[in-house]
């Protein structure tokens, strides 16, 4: 094709990263940030909202085999916009509204709404998810142990 | 002769209604909620997910709910509706090197770069009853310090680069996978970790305290055990890319066991390990314990026939829904195979007698 598909990398790479936003945001928080964006647009299914289980894997001794460790829920869904762009969802957990608010989000992305649905959308639950592990992250860290040496006498 | 036997249906009707009622309790008590028991209950929420082998916080927390409180039958039915759950894929492999720890500590190494970080452990407290927790109140507010954005690699990844531990080299085979085959032996290594990982909290740790015991003991250090949250991607064929599809708490534990060598091999430590999901701590270092007892035949060593070495035995009682549903039915009605035992009782009783009678006259 163009100058277009010579370089996808970068295009994949943001698509993932709000993909992955999506699929751990708070149901209810994007559902807000969702709100602000006003009428939701016409669009049609290619595939209906759908809960399944994927098994998750890990590696014996962290970098060995693979194994299974057990499912987690997951939702997943896909549709097109009028205009034709597709938009896809898998998203953890049951909630059926929130796969269907991350498809319509991840095809807005594609279309020429991706600065406002970026400013009101994916820029807010990205800060929230920052806030949300440095939260955590700084009460681990105070649980950090300092170590003192005692003094043994021969110096 | 064999007799089928209909009836008890406003009998099991009244008894449902009964156990709904018992479950509410007091209803001059609050109702409990699915999100207090997720937010509240936490630890009994996460070992239902590991036992359950589904994670899913508010589906435990409803099961428990459900199950008054009964972990195991919590456990049973997140095993019963994740079967009606169409399987969308595996992820790839999670990374534990990458981990958002709340805690990881080293019994191994004080100075492990990263340093050693507690996180919300029931470590070092008194085991005191806190009657302040009766009462309604606030809890007080954690300390925050600036947060450390080192890497926390490892901590065998530093022994392993002297060769000083046994490596674990990474393969793409694919694992077979417990829900979707019968438990077959021999198991190989990837299969015994599914199975300890899901297997019942009580049993594994019963299995590793035996091997402390001397059943097969093999000298375990904590390398290292951590907890916090890592993200789970899988590879999305309509994309042709992989993505995020959630991020997931579990707890790690690699040990650090005793050395083999040879004349020809140089001296290494083994290892074994342990990853469940959800804060779950004692059933981590458990399934690492036990990992590495069965591990005997790999690494060279003698099989003293404890019970933690037998694959066997370990695989096919961990699993506490197997276990508790072969274990509990016989409680159900088994009138029929009653009637016939007890026919033959009478009738090996009456050719007892009757002999007898015979000899004494």
């Amino acid at each position: 094709m163009t100058a277009h598909c010579a370089d996808p990398a970068p295009e994949i790479s943001a698509r993932r990263d709000w993909m992955g936003l999506l699929a751990r945001a708070p149901v209810d928080r994007l559902a807000a940030r969702f709100a602000t964006l006003g009428d939701v647009p016409a669009f049609s299914w290619l595939r209906r909202p759908e809960t399944g289980g994927v098994m998750v894997r890990g590696r014996a001794g962290g970098t060995g085999a693979p194994f299974n460790i057990g499912e987690m829920t997951v939702t997943r869904c896909a549709l097109r916009l009028e205009d034709g762009t597709v938009g896809h969802a898998y998203v953890q957990g049951r909630d059926k509204a929130h796969a269907e608010r991350a498809a319509l989000v991840d095809a807005l992305m594609q279309t020429g709404a991706a600065p406002r649905i970026e400013a009101s959308v994916l820029r807010p639950l990205a800060d929230e998810a920052v806030a949300t592990r440095t939260a955590r992250a700084a009460r681990s860290a105070a649980t950090r142990v300092e170590f003192f040496t005692m003094v043994r006498g021969e110096d | 002769m064999y007799v089928a036997v209909k009836g008890g249906e406003r009998a099991i009707d009244n008894a449902h209604a009964w156990l709904a009622e018992e479950r509410r309790g007091d209803p001059a008590v609050p109702e409990l909620s699915v999100a207090q028991i997720r937010e509240q209950m936490a630890l009994a929420v996460n070992r239902v997910m590991a036992e359950g082998s589904l994670y899913d916080p508010d589906l435990a927390a409803l099961a428990i709910k459900q199950a008054r409180g009964d972990l195991i039958e919590a456990v049973f039915l997140i095993r019963a509706y994740r079967t009606t759950l169409p399987r969308i894929g595996a992820s790839r492999p999670v990374d534990t090197g990458a981990m958002a720890c709340d805690r990881r500590i080293s019994a191994t190494f004080k100075d492990a770069p990263g340093g050693q970080v507690l996180g919300p452990t029931f470590d070092y407290t008194h085991r005191l009853l806190d009657f302040a927790l009766a009462a309604e109140g606030e809890p007080p507010v954690a300390a925050t310090a600036p947060p450390d954005e080192t890497p926390t690699p490892r901590i065998t990844d530093f022994l392993g680069r002297d060769g000083l531990i046994q490596p674990e080299p990474a393969t793409d085979a694919e694992p077979r996978d417990l829900t979707r085959e019968p438990l077959e032996f021999p198991a190989d290594r990837p299969l015994r970790l599914q199975s300890l990982t899901r297997g019942d909290e009580g049993f594994v740790l019963a299995m590793a305290y035996s091997t402390q015991r001397g059943y097969g003991r093999n000298h375990p250090f904590v390398g290292e055990l951590r907890i916090g949250a890592v993200p789970v991607e899988m590879d999305i064929p309509e994309l042709g890319f992989a993505i995020e599809i959630g991020e997931i708490t579990l707890t790690e534990c690699e040990t650090v066991n005793q050395f083999a060598g040879s004349r020809t091999e140089p001296a290494q430590f083994t290892r074994g390990y342990g990853l469940v999901f959800g804060q779950t701590e004692r059933k981590a270092i458990s399934m690492a314990l036990v990992d590495r007892a069965l591990r005997w035949d790999e690494l060279g060593e003698d099989d003293t026939g404890a019970p933690a070495q037998d694959a066997e035995f370990v695989l096919s009682h961990a699993d506490n829904i197997q276990a508790t549903g072969f274990l509990e039915h016989i409680k159900l009605p088994h009138y029929v195979d009653f009637q016939a035992e007890l026919e033959l009782v009478r009738k090996l009783r009456a050719e007892a007698l009757a002999s007898r009678r015979e000899a004494a006259e």
